[in-house]
C-alpha cells in the first residue's frame, strides 16, 4: 500500500471554512461526528444538513440529493472513518455518477470521536484511491490549502463526480455544535429550496 | 390512483407494484436485487423518468431517500427481508429527521423455505421493522398487494412516517432449488 500516511498537516476547521466561503446556493451534507462541528464552526446555514446517526450514510444522502438538484453544487463533507462505514456506497455512487456532486473525505487517519483509534485510512487506504478505482471522475490527496482551494472551484463547477482526501491534522478540537432537532433540520434545508412541510 | 383503490388490476401483483409507485409519484427506486422484485426493477430501469438506483447494501438505500426528500423528491426502497436486518440502525434517521420512507420487503424465511439459514431473518423482520418505528402490511394474496401498497404509500408520503409493505412467501411462490 506503499507509504501510509496518517492525517497530514491541514487544519480541518481552516479547511472546511475556506470550502464553504462565499459558498453562494451550495448544498452541504455533513457526516456525523466531527466533520460535522468543523461545518457548523464555519457557519450555520439553511442549505446545510447535519447527520448525527446512520454512519455511513452521507455520501448516500449526498447522492440522493444531487440526483433530485442536479441544478445545484452538492458537498458532502465528512471523515475517514464515516466514509468508511459507506465503503460500498462508493461503487453505488460511481454507478450513477452525478456531475454536482462532491465528496470531501477529512481524513485525520483516526476515529476522533471515540479515542483516536487508528482507522483503515491511517493504517494505508487511500480513499480517493478507491474512488478512482469506483470510476470518479476526478479523485486527490490534498495535503496543503492550495489544493483546498482548487477543490473549492471544482466543487462549482459540476463538471463530473468527485472525491477529495483532505489530509487533516489528528486532533480533537473544541466541539461546535449544530442543530439536533433532525425535522426542524429537515424542514428548514427543505424550505430554502422551495419545498413546505407536508 | 383510481386503480389502486379499486384494488388488482388484473395484470399480477409484480406489476401493481411499479404502477402504484408511479401513482405516488415515486422519482427513485432503490434496490438490492430480489427475484420478488425483478418486475418492478425491469420497469423501473426502461423508465426515463425514474431514477434506478442499485445498491451494494439496503441501508445505502435510506440515506439516498432522505437526500431526495430533501431535494424534493419522492422514493422508494425495494429490498429482501435479510436486508431489513441491515438498514436497523440507519432507521434512526427517519425516527429523528422523520423523512418518509417506504419499502417494499420481499419476503424469506416466511413460507415453505427450503434455505433454513434464511428463517432467523426472515421471522425477525416484521418485528424489527416495528421495533424501529416502521409501520407494516403483509400481503400473501395477489389481490392485495395494491391497496396495501397504495395505503403505505399514502402514509409514507402524507405522515413523514416509515412504512413497509411484506410480499410473504406464499405470494411469490416457492423457490425452484432443483431444476
Amino acid at each position: 500500500m506503499g507509504e501510509v500516511t496518517k492525517g497530514g498537516p491541514l487544519d480541518r476547521r481552516e479547511v472546511v471554512r475556506r470550502l464553504l466561503a462565499d459558498r453562494q446556493d451550495l448544498l452541504v451534507v455533513t457526516g456525523l461526528g466531527s466533520a460535522s462541528y468543523d461545518v457548523m464552526a464555519a457557519g450555520d446555514h439553511d442549505n446545510n444538513y447535519y447527520l448525527w446517526a446512520a454512519m455511513g450514510s452521507a455520501a448516500m444522502v449526498g447522492l440522493g440529493l444531487a440526483t433530485a438538484q442536479p441544478g445545484k453544487s452538492v458537498l458532502v463533507i465528512t471523515g475517514d472513518g464515516e466514509m468508511l462505514m459507506g465503503f460500498g456506497a462508493l461503487a453505488t455512487i460511481a454507478l450513477r455518477r452525478p456531475a454536482n456532486l462532491t465528496i470531501a473525505v477529512l481524513d485525520n487517519g483516526h476515529f476522533g470521536e471515540t479515542g483516536m483509534q487508528e482507522s483503515h485510512a491511517g493504517r494505508g487506504i487511500s480513499l480517493d484511491k478507491v474512488a478512482a478505482s469506483c470510476g470518479f471522475s476526478w479523485t486527490g490527496e490534498i495535503t496543503e490549502m492550495a489544493g483546498v482551494d482548487a477543490l473549492k472551484a471544482r466543487v462549482a463547477a459540476r463538471d463530473g463526480l468527485k472525491l477529495a482526501t483532505l489530509k487533516i491534522k489528528p486532533e480533537n478540537l473544541p466541539r461546535v455544535l449544530p442543530p439536533r432537532d433532525g425535522v426542524h433540520i429537515k424542514n428548514r434545508f427543505r424550505a430554502a429550496l422551495g419545498y413546505q412541510p407536508i | 390512483m383510481e386503480a389502486a383503490l379499486q384494488g388488482a388490476s388484473g395484470t399480477g401483483w409484480q406489476d401493481d407494484v411499479f404502477r402504484v409507485l408511479k401513482d405516488h409519484d415515486v422519482k427513485h427506486v432503490v434496490y438490492v436485487p430480489d427475484a420478488g422484485h425483478s418486475t418492478a426493477i425491469r420497469l423501473s430501469e426502461a423508465d426515463d423518468t425514474i431514477h434506478s438506483v442499485v445498491l451494494t447494501t439496503e441501508e445505502e438505500g435510506i440515506g439516498y431517500l432522505a437526500g431526495a426528500w430533501l431535494g424534493g423528491e419522492r422514493g422508494a426502497l425495494l429490498l429482501q427481508s435479510s436486508g431489513v436486518g441491515n438498514c436497523i440502525n440507519t432507521l434512526a434517521l427517519q425516527v429523528c429527521a422523520q423523512f418518509p420512507l417506504l419499502m417494499v420487503v420481499t419476503m424469506r424465511g416466511d413460507w415453505a423455505e427450503f434455505n433454513g439459514w434464511q428463517n432467523p431473518m426472515g421471522q425477525a423482520t416484521e418485528r424489527s421493522l416495528n421495533l424501529m418505528g416502521v409501520m407494516t402490511w403483509r400481503a400473501d394474496d395477489p389481490k392485495d398487494v395494491a391497496p396495501l401498497l397504495h395505503g403505505a404509500a399514502t402514509m409514507a408520503f402524507n405522515g413523514n412516517s416509515s412504512c413497509a409493505v411484506l410480499l410473504g412467501q406464499r405470494l411469490i411462490g416457492e423457490k425452484k432449488w432443483v431444476k
